[in-house]
């Protein structure tokens, strides 16, 4: 290899450079995690250093007391331990809303994908359009339709209020993926004698598996942690999800400091996990709903 | 205080089962329905009647259950059944056309969501319009009334008067935009930043990525909790590290403009990931080949960047940047938790003043008419740079 084609193929950087690379993507590294970190250290606290000017990670006297706390209650102040609680409403209300979000969305996915029908593109547009509504437009009219209904402070309500944004937007994704799926495959099965429904159900459905948990990972995700909407539907004590609970803590600013510290680092943990393993779908899904249509 | 016991946990599941049954009793209702109208397309005037009957009947459950106002509800009634009555000849006369029959499918198909996006959207919108024009607030809850005058009272109070306690319209309006300018370019001179360092062969790179995607993967409302504390004046870490290298601290949630500096810095730390990993994939699918042609002409690293980079990426950064700059426009979790627009609404955008004329003021009829006016111009944001950046179009194509 002579130094003309060398100097040209491999683009290396110089060893300087690349030293100061690393050094930029230490720093923007301890950036995006040192503010979680802090979460951590303040978890670990002993109860009379909750507020402290140290910087330490691992706090001196680090005890696990405040997630005993969390976990099991206080029995010094008999308080009962509502985390569970929390996460059982939190669970419940959003693993309902991913499903109402695939069934709906998936077939009218399909629609859209396969069919020209009248009312296709104004559909379409529609869909981008209900993206652009601000939040919190429609929880006005919502919370005035649910105190009618008399949903406030009950699971259904705020299991309706979540759809909202989560139908058009899985719509979107969906058919995004239905579209890279060759229409030739559902062809073959209806010459082979199935219906066109038969061929959504045997065909596609199963094709696209990968994509409809896509799309209820994301649904789950986007109500997991959502705390404005649920602060309005649900004012009471025992409805609370999660984010609604934490912020009771937070809230306070002196002694729930280390449970609010503890409590998050036990949601954060497994939700960042779930999110981090899934995250390269979910990356792939909304680029190729958004981007290729 | 309440803990969870094996009874609430049975009772609460049993409900949320309940419910899911009846949506998709309904749906199942709905389609077979459907089905037997546009497949065994009704020679016989029996089905067509049977559609209109319950057509009628749920439009009538409907309108009693939840149509807002009571009297309302006798001067709509005629307007309402003739209204019932087109739709249905309308909708018979459709099914019975030969070409629209072969479509039908694909309406049966839209079905569910339809009833869904009209139940959960379409209706709350036009209900927003309808309580714009009323006075409803909460001493007038029971005694509102619906007229053009309120309609423009509301409107009027919206430019001219205080949009929630101290600001007025016109300086939330511009701290929004440049809440959402600042934001976006942060978030994308930061993204593509760091999507650029990492775009390359190098050790460590697979943790870099992880890492510095945990923003965007911590749940949002931890994070903004998590920070509002760090802001504290004595004990957050920020002043901290200002007192230990000899600076003055910062009275970041004291001081109106600190403050905003302190929601911008929070939110570009939350949005910085999710471009970074977009932009990553864009130029991951660049071919190397149009580089290497580059540098055999002799382009600078620059040149290659402007004239290679950014054009080939187009595709991906247009539609991610209306994305960002609606969901940053929109970004009410973070100026919620973090100052909840103070101190003295001088950290509010539109979407928290909203949000508190809503429910912290309880003026409903005003917040109605102000979340129009948010929503015209978020609109017609969008459509401007639709326009002028020709994109998106493919995206519906």
């Amino acid at each position: 290899m002579d130094w003309h084609t060398f100097f040209h193929r491999t683009r290396g950087d110089s060893g300087f450079k690349r030293l100061l690379i690393h050094v930029i993507l230490i720093a923007a590294c301890i950036v995006a995690i040192y503010p979680i970190l802090r979460i951590f250290t303040i978890s670990i606290r002993p109860g009379d250093k909750l507020l402290s000017t140290d910087l330490s990670i691992i706090p001196k006297n680090a005890t696990l007391n405040s997630y005993r706390q969390v976990l099991f209650g206080d029995p010094a102040t008999k308080r009962k331990s509502d985390f569970f609680l929390w996460l059982w409403n939190s669970l419940l209300i959003t693993l309902t809303t991913a499903c109402i979000g695939v069934i709906l969305a998936s077939s009218a996915a399909y629609a859209f994908s396969r069919f020209k029908f009248p009312g296709r593109s104004p559909g379409l547009i529609f869909l981008l359009t209900t993206q652009m509504i601000p939040a919190g437009m429609l929880l006005l009219p919502l919370y005035m339709m649910l105190t009618r209904l008399k949903l406030i402070n009950t699971y259904l309500g705020l299991i309706i209020a979540y759809s909202v944004t989560s139908v058009p937007f899985t719509i979107w994704i969906l058919k995004g993926y239905f579209d890279t799926i060759p229409p030739d495959l559902e062809e073959a099965a209806m010459i082979d004698g199935t219906s066109r429904l038969g061929a959504f159900y045997r065909v596609i459905l199963p094709l696209s598996t990968p994509s409809l948990a896509v799309a209820f990972l994301f649904n789950f995700t986007s109500g997991w942690s959502e705390y404005l909407v649920a602060r309005v539907v649900l004012q009471k004590a025992a409805m609370y999800t999660w984010p609604l609970g934490i912020f009771t803590y937070a809230g306070q600013y002196t002694l729930a400091a280390g449970r609010f510290a503890a409590a998050s680092m036990l949601l954060a943990v497994p939700s960042m996990a779930l999110f981090l393993y899934s995250s390269k779908w979910l990356v792939s899904g909304l680029t190729l709903g958004g981007v290729k249509g | 205080m309440i803990s969870l016991t094996p009874q609430m946990m049975s009772s609460s599941f049993v409900t949320v089962v309940r419910f899911l049954l009846l949506i998709i009793a309904v749906l199942a209702l709905v389609e077979i329905t459907l089905y037997t109208l546009f497949h065994r397309r009704p020679k016989n005037l029996l089905l067509g009647l049977l559609a209109l009957v319950v057509t009628v009947a749920l439009g009538y459950v409907f309108v009693r259950r939840i149509w807002p106002s009571p009297a309302i509800v006798q001067s709509t009634k005629v307007i309402y059944g003739v209204a019932m009555l087109l739709a249905d000849v309308g909708f018979y006369w459709l099914i019975t056309r030969e070409r629209l029959s072969r479509l039908g499918i694909a309406y049966l198909l839209l079905a569910p969501a339809f009833i869904g996006i009209s139940g959960l959207v379409i209706y709350p919108f036009a209900y927003n319009v309808y309580l714009a024009f009323t006075n409803m607030a909460m001493t007038t809850i029971r005694t509102y009334t619906f007229s053009l005058q309120n309609g423009l009272n509301n409107f009027r109070a919206v430019f001219t008067g205080v949009v929630a306690h101290d600001a007025t319209f016109w300086q939330v309006l511009g701290r929004s935009i440049a809440w959402t300018v600042i934001n976006v370019v942060f978030h994308v001179a930061g993204g593509m930043g760091l999507a650029l360092l990492l775009n390359r062969k190098m050790r460590f790179r697979g943790i870099y990525r992880t890492l510095l995607v945990f923003p965007w993967a911590i749940p949002q409302t931890i994070a903004c909790m998590a920070l509002r504390n760090e802001f504290n004046f004595q004990y957050g870490f920020p002043n901290v590290i200002l007192r230990t290298i000899g600076l003055k601290p910062i009275p970041w949630l004291t001081d109106g403009f600190w403050a905003f500096v302190a929601v911008v810095i929070s939110n570009v730390w939350l949005g910085i990931p999710f471009m970074m990993v977009i932009l990553l994939g864009g130029l991951q699918s660049i071919s190397s080949e149009y580089y290497e042609a580059a540098e055999i002409d002799g382009a600078s690293g620059w040149q290659q960047f402007r004239h290679i980079t950014i054009p080939l990426l187009r595709p991906v950064t247009t539609p991610s940047i209306i994305l960002g700059a609606v969901w940053t426009f929109n970004a009410l979790n973070v100026i919620f938790l973090i100052t909840n627009g103070n101190p003295q609404e001088k950290t509010d955008i539109l979407v928290s003043s909203l949000y508190k004329a809503a429910f912290d003021f309880y003026r409903y009829g005003f917040a109605a008419a102000f979340a129009l006016v948010i929503f015209a111009f978020l609109f017609l944001f969008s459509l401007i740079y639709v326009r002028a950046s020709g994109g998106l179009k493919a995206a519906y194509e």
